[in-house]
């Protein structure tokens, strides 16, 4: 089978996975499925551009994916008056001293390299001064947000700007934190990247969770603004209703896959753009650059390539790619929950869809965010079948089968980490292999 | 004076006796990922997960001693499970070893592959775990709880503040002193220890001099098993046993490691101390502290904390970008196990 014939295959299969679950579930499940295969394949392809052209490892998937979602609320949101009037430049002040304090410590520490020991003390010093300043001027004026209305809003709100323009801002926002942590943990052993990325992840979501006046924290912002119409507005427009007549359907059910529908088409368009960059930057020298880099390191530094800087260019790009997926995500859910993000879903499933997918190869990425996706939802109903199939033996009252049946959801956890150690055992190269070139 | 006093006991009981406990929890930790990174070479991400493995382990079996009614009087029946646990605690690590990494082993796979697969293995083990005991809290610790109580000190001493010491927090230190004598003495003085550093140190020379590579590995893995499990038993003893509290607990762990010099097994012990001494400073209450400390009238408003204790596991990745910076190598750079 030509390579050709085999991506065609592979893509039309998962087709025909989804128009499956249409006729036989519904298809709005279909549709809900397919848009997250779609924000999945694109996190994908970001993670695929930091693991699959420069070997990478990126264990905070998570983190740049919650950042993407602080877009979308920092964006869409309209701003709450009130609570900028009660302290909205108190705490804006205190946030511009924070970072001209790490401007100041930054400045100390690269002025002073020859100063022996004092040079930690002083930069010392002056982290703790600003951190002093930030935290006077920052505190009463959260305080006094908070405090506004706490069970409506409580938060400083957005720009009340279109969200679409959040999918932009989420990219940058995950771009610079991932190029703090790139300039920190890069160029030292691999090893502290992956640690470096858990860490930080961990504490934007601790961070996203406690930091109420720009979040709401646990108490979640709902409601965000839609780039799509809204259900109940199609349901009372004539060429809805003379839709759904002709293809039987009731109206409410048409209202709801014509709003699928409609992010599918953005999702799609975003996926398209993001695909046809990665495999330009890929085939460009660029992406030649990267590969020989990610092969063989110390041969391309003799070439006079800077290793660091390249890394530290495409872990940025990459984390931007998932930034933007985030914000995505965000506004396909129309709320921000920063409970909801588990390491689990955000960085260990986009790790097993891009090997499973094939790293290296962004198709081979795409696919596997595709199927990944889909046996991450359809897992949990077969799951559950197949315990009460196993289990059907026994007393229907004994607690053994209780317990089965109650865990059967972890199933799903031990399913996916089976996945990854098996085909990065048997099938290190994915579904569609990077292939020479 | 008495005011020294009792800011000294304050201290104490919110400071630096929960310090000296998870300092040892840590150590003990740290110095599972420290022994896998000297010999095996690569970040265990599935370490968190081993200590839970090892602490359900323990946990079930002190649940069918209690059954049956045995238990130790004043000291947690867990102790008494401690061994058994152990034991499936370094079966889990050799069957992982012999299924997972054996393969990759020989195949002289690249580290970050081994990263990857460890995480893998830990997803797998945190799906295990939960779907043997559940996602909930578990306590099983019994025995008394206080060896001394708040209001026994304040009796004997005069002071106004309390200072209670958990039995749990007694027994953590005084386990983790011993397994630490009894790890160094076996690196230190065995064959088999000396033959685990030499490979650690050299590989190829080590094989040259007939060191059974297979034999160091498997030794690495009864250790690492052994100490993971009894870190974990003794954090679910402090605190209370909760499977996704492990992950968390990762980041702490590879901070001290990596503060302390990874694949050191001295720094992995400092390390620990650093990083708990530090996150129990640094997310603590100053108020009474200043209360006692200023003259009556200049006591502040606030609780005076330098960060919330919801940001607590922020510390340890505080330090450990300051050590990245500064000092990449860590604090006792150039010793290996």
């Amino acid at each position: 089978m030509t390579p050709r014939a085999k991506h065609l295959s592979l893509f039309g299969m998962m087709a025909l996975l989804l128009i499956m679950v249409g006729t036989l579930q519904s298809w709005n499940v279909a549709l809900t499925i397919l848009n997250l295969c779609l924000i999945s394949a694109i996190m994908t392809l970001g993670v695929n551009i930091q693991w699959g052209y420069a070997g990478l490892f990126n264990a905070g998937v998570m983190g740049f994916t919650a950042l993407g979602g602080l877009a979308a609320i920092v964006i869409s949101v309209p701003p709450v008056p009130e609570a900028w009037q009660a302290g909205g430049s108190r705490t804006m002040l205190g946030l511009c001293f924070g970072g001209i304090s790490i401007g100041i410590a930054v400045v100390t520490w690269l002025k002073t390299a020859n100063w022996g020991k004092k040079r930690y003390w002083l930069t010392g010093a002056v982290v703790i001064a600003g951190y002093a300043v930030m935290r006077v001027t920052v505190d009463p004026g959260i305080a006094a947000i908070e405090a506004v209305e706490p069970a409506k809003t409580g938060f400083l709100g957005g720009f009340g700007l279109p969200i679409l323009f959040s999918w932009l801002v989420g990219g940058a926002f995950a771009a610079g934190a991932a190029w703090v942590v790139g300039k920190i943990a890069l160029g030292l052993r691999s090893d502290y990247l992956a640690i470096a990325t858990l860490g930080i992840s961990e504490i934007i979501i601790y961070f996203l969770k406690n930091e109420d006046w720009l979040t709401r924290g646990v108490k979640n912002v709902n409601g965000l603004p839609r780039p799509v119409p809204y259900e109940i507005d199609l349901q009372g427009a004539v060429w809805v209703q003379t839709w759904a007549e002709r293809l039987g359907i009731p109206v409410i059910e048409a209202s709801s896959i014509i709003v699928k529908l409609s992010y599918a088409a953005l999702f799609l368009s975003v996926l398209l753009v993001v695909f046809w960059l990665s495999e330009t930057a890929l085939k460009s020298p660029w992406g030649r650059m990267m590969r020989a880099i990610r092969d063989n390191e110390i041969a391309a530094s003799a070439m006079g390539k800077d290793i660091t800087w390249r890394h530290l260019q495409v872990f940025v790009l990459g984390s931007a790619v998932v930034g933007i997926a985030g914000a995505m995500l965000t506004t396909l859910d129309g709320q921000f929950t920063p409970a909801s993000y588990q390491p689990l879903r955000f960085t260990f499933l986009i790790w097993v869809m891009v090997i499973v997918g094939g790293s290296g190869n962004n198709l081979g990425a795409v696919i596997g965010g595709f199927v990944i996706w889909f046996f991450w939802i359809e897992a949990e109903p077969i799951g559950l079948a197949l315990m009460d199939l196993i289990t059907a033996g026994m007393d229907p009252d004994s607690a053994l089968r209780h317990h089965l049946m109650e865990n059967a959801a972890h199933m799903r956890l031990m399913t996916m980490g089976l996945v990854l150690l098996l085909a990065l055992r048997f099938a290190p190269q994915g579904l569609i292999p990077e292939g020479k070139r | 004076m008495t005011d020294f006093l009792n800011v000294l006991a304050l201290l104490s009981n919110f400071a630096i006796v929960p310090g000296l406990a998870y300092g040892s929890q840590l150590a003990l930790g740290a110095l599972g990922v420290t022994l896998v990174y000297g010999v095996l070479r690569f970040s265990n991400f599935a370490h968190g997960e081993i200590m839970s493995f090892g602490a359900m382990a323990t946990i079930l079996v002190t649940w069918a001693l209690q059954a049956r009614g045995i238990n130790l009087g004043p000291l947690p029946t867990a102790l008494l499970a401690l061994p058994v646990g152990i034991a499936i605690t370094i079966g889990l690590c050799l069957v992982t070893d012999r299924l997972v990494y054996r393969y990759y082993r020989q195949e002289k796979t690249q580290p970050v592959t081994y990263l990857i697969v460890s995480v893998g293995l830990m997803f797998l083990l945190g799906g295990l775990i939960r779907f043997i005991i559940g996602p909930n809290d578990q306590v099983f610790n019994d025995g008394t709880r206080f060896i001394l109580k708040a209001g026994a000190f304040k009796a004997m001493t005069g002071l106004d503040q309390g200072l209670a010491i958990k039995t749990s927090q007694s027994i953590t230190v005084v386990t983790a002193v011993i397994i630490v004598c009894v790890l160094f003495w076996f690196l230190n003085k065995t064959r088999a220890g000396k033959s685990m550093r030499a490979y650690s140190d050299n590989e190829d020379l080590a094989l040259l001099s007939g060191i059974n590579p297979e034999r160091v590995v498997m030794v690495t893995w009864i250790i690492t098993g052994a100490l993971a499990c009894i870190a974990g038993t003794l954090y679910g003893l402090d605190k209370s046993y909760k499977p996704f509290t492990f992950l968390q607990l990762l980041l702490p762990i590879f901070a001290s490691a990596i503060v302390g010099g990874i694949g050191n097994p001295f720094g992995a012990i400092a390390g620990g101390f650093v990083i708990a001494f530090s996150e129990l400073f640094v997310t603590f209450a100053y108020k009474k502290v200043l209360a006692y400390l200023l003259p009556s009238g200049f006591a502040p408003d606030g609780l005076v904390q330098l960060l919330s204790t919801d940001y607590k596991f922020a510390v340890s990745f505080m330090i450990l970008v300051i050590v990245l910076l500064i000092k990449p190598t860590g604090l006792f750079s150039g010793r290996t196990l």
